[in-house]
């Protein structure tokens, strides 16, 4: 599974005096839910099957933080694709990714995040699918694999549909997949000591840059505070009839 | 020419998000001086008379059996080879995640770049620039779109779909694409109706809980609540950690994204990546604890206190109220 650090921002977000990137000096990291659960997935996965689980990011050395997080979570294996950002142009992930997976010795299944919590540009995943001339089957939120193949299950608008595909594949994760575990001392402990592998990439650049970032402008409400505990009830079901959703 | 990715909604006309899609495609189009036309699979239905309202003077439908459940690839691999027969200055769609997933195999294909979730198009001599939804929409990342073809999609709220009198006559492009049938390929096995009901992303009014409700018991006064006032009940991702909700209740960057006439907002702390998810209500009562809690400062309406004891007040007013008309 392919995993990204991204800053783990509060309820203000700060940007950086040119603007080009999210002001992470007071913030701490993680990965996104999605690529949580896809973990979590390749992890039980890998324990039904008696098969492994490697996580791979694309990043600088710190991001390997977020892989050791994955090993805590009960990832076998990691592995480092060397760039000077996690947070790079998609196109050049996608290669950075692609390069790496054609070096490494071969996986049954490939998870991805449907889309990166910070960036969202949800197309990596497609990209290396594309690349590697594999299978895919994007925002899925269940996976049953049997030999040689993998049942893939995806929510579209009012149903439900299933689909299959040969392995090796790749699949797209959202979160609601699965409940991802919370990692044991012990699986801390060792995913602390376990080696990761680093890869070089030297990606050619694609052709989405980022500019600046800014602030949506956003209209202020001015919060009118209808009162304090149990005495507010009757403001609040005035405001409710006025809305008209209670008579 | 700006191509424009085009669907069927259930009754066979235009979606309303490809309505929203052409708008853009139109307005791009005046402004490069060249001809919109549009892609779909598959049937025409009412597409031809639709796009005549809307001024577009051509579509290419593909029509390959391995189109139907296909999936993103299959589609993409289309798209590509329109692509390159075509050669688009742009090519636009929805930002839904079967139209996305297929427009990002499609630029793969074609060596072209991807800005998904843009809210602005604005094409320059080479480089285009856009203006994409980052974190959810709580950021608007600015950037240079540099490449052969421009692969955009669109966030909706763009200019407003609007009826033209150049009602021309739609010329309808049969084109059966190439597909590489050696390729090992997803297969749509299965396909099940979920039983109809109000759903989150419909509903009028979202009741949600947060880390206050404090346990799965405690949703029982918020269902109360949801069902007396015609609404649903939400949570936030504490709430779906924990267990207490499923994951289809979830509210936020990774739950749904959700527009009611009414959010109540009940012991939820307002973090950025559940605010997204709720951020275009009509508008908010939060209650909560805490008067500094972000939700609170951003409500339209807020209650001060525990949920414990305001809801049911609330839910006893309702009740008393009705009993007295
Ligand atoms: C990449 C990423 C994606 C995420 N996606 C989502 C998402 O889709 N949706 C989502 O919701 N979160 C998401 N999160 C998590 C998000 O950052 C917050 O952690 C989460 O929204 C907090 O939930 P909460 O408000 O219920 O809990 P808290 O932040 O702990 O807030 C609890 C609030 O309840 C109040 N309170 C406590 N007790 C009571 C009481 N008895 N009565 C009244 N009020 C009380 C407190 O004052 C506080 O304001 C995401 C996080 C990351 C990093
Ligand atoms: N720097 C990265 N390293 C590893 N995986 C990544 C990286 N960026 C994106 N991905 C993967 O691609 C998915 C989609 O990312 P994106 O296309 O940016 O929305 C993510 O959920 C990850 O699984």
């Amino acid at each position: 599974m392919c995993v990204k650090r991204v800053p783990a921002v509060g309820a203000e977000i700060l940007l950086t005096a040119d603007g080009l990137a999210v002001d992470t000096r007071h913030l701490g990291f993680t990965i996104g839910p999605h690529e949580e659960c896809a973990v979590e997935e390749a992890v039980r996965i890998a324990e039904r099957t008696g098969g492994s689980a490697g996580v791979l990011t694309v990043g600088a050395p710190e991001t390997e933080e977020q892989l050791r997080y994955a090993m805590s979570m009960g990832a076998d294996h990691a592995v480092r694709v060397d760039a000077a950002a996690a947070d790079g142009d998609p196109e050049a992930t996608a290669a950075a990714i692609t390069g790496a997976l054609r070096d490494l010795p071969p996986y049954d299944l490939v998870l991805f995040g449907a889309a990166s919590a910070d960036a969202g540009h949800a197309q990596v995943g497609l990209r290396v699918a594309c690349a590697l001339r594999r299978p895919v089957v994007g925002g899925v939120k269940g996976i049953d694999p049997g030999p040689g193949h993998v049942s893939l299950r995806r929510e579209v608008g009012g149903g439900v549909e299933v689909h299959e595909a040969p392995l090796p594949a790749v699949v797209t994760v959202l979160e609601g997949l699965n409940l991802p575990r919370y990692p044991t001392i012990k699986g801390r402990l060792r995913a602390k000591k376990a080696p990761i592998r680093v890869l070089p990439a030297a990606p050619p650049a694609g052709g989405l840059r980022t500019r600046r970032l800014r602030h949506r402008p956003e209209a202020r409400a001015e919060t009118i505070v209808l009162g304090r505990g149990a005495e507010a009830a009757p403001a609040v079901v005035d405001v409710l009839a006025d809305l008209g959703v209670v008579r | 020419m700006v191509l424009a990715v085009v669907e069927r909604d259930g009754r066979g006309s235009l979606s309303a998000a490809s309505g929203e899609v052409l708008g853009t495609a139109r307005e791009l189009a005046e402004r490069l001086g060249v001809a919109v036309a549009a892609v779909a699979v598959g049937e025409a239905g009412d597409l031809p008379d639709d796009l005549a309202k809307q001024g577009v003077g051509r579509l290419h439908l593909l029509a390959h059996e391995l189109l139907d459940g296909g999936g993103p690839a299959r589609l993409g691999e289309a798209l590509a080879g329109l692509v390159a027969t075509l050669a688009p200055a742009a090519v636009l769609g929805a930002d839904e995640p079967g139209v996305t997933d297929a427009m990002a195999w499609a630029a793969t294909m074609v060596g072209a770049p991807l800005a998904t979730a843009c809210t602005e198009v604005r094409p320059g001599d080479d480089a285009w620039e856009v203006t994409r939804e980052r974190s959810g929409g709580i950021l608007l990342e600015d950037a240079v779109l540099a490449g052969p073809v421009r692969f955009c999609t669109l966030r909706p709220g763009g200019p407003a779909p609007s009826e033209t009198a150049a009602a021309a006559e739609v010329t309808v492009d049969v084109v059966v694409p190439e597909l590489d049938t050696t390729l090992p390929h997803a297969t749509l096995v299965e396909r099940r109706e979920r039983s109809a009901g109000m759903s989150l992303a419909t509903a009028p009014v979202v009741v949600a809980g947060g880390r206050g409700v404090g346990s799965a018991g405690g949703y029982a006064v918020l269902e109360e609540l949801a069902g007396l006032v015609g609404g649903v009940v939400g949570c936030s991702r504490v709430a779906t950690n924990n267990g207490w909700r499923p994951h289809s209740d979830q509210v936020g960057l990774t739950g749904t994204r959700i527009s009611p006439d009414l959010y109540v907002a009940c012991g939820i702390s307002g973090a950025t990546q559940h605010w997204v998810g709720c951020m275009n209500a009509r508008s908010i009562l939060a209650v909560n604890t805490d008067p500094e809690a972000p939700m609170v400062t951003r409500a339209t309406w807020a209650v001060i206190g525990d949920v414990h004891t305001v809801l049911p007040a609330v839910v006893a007013e309702i009740r008393e109220r009705s009993r007295r008309r």
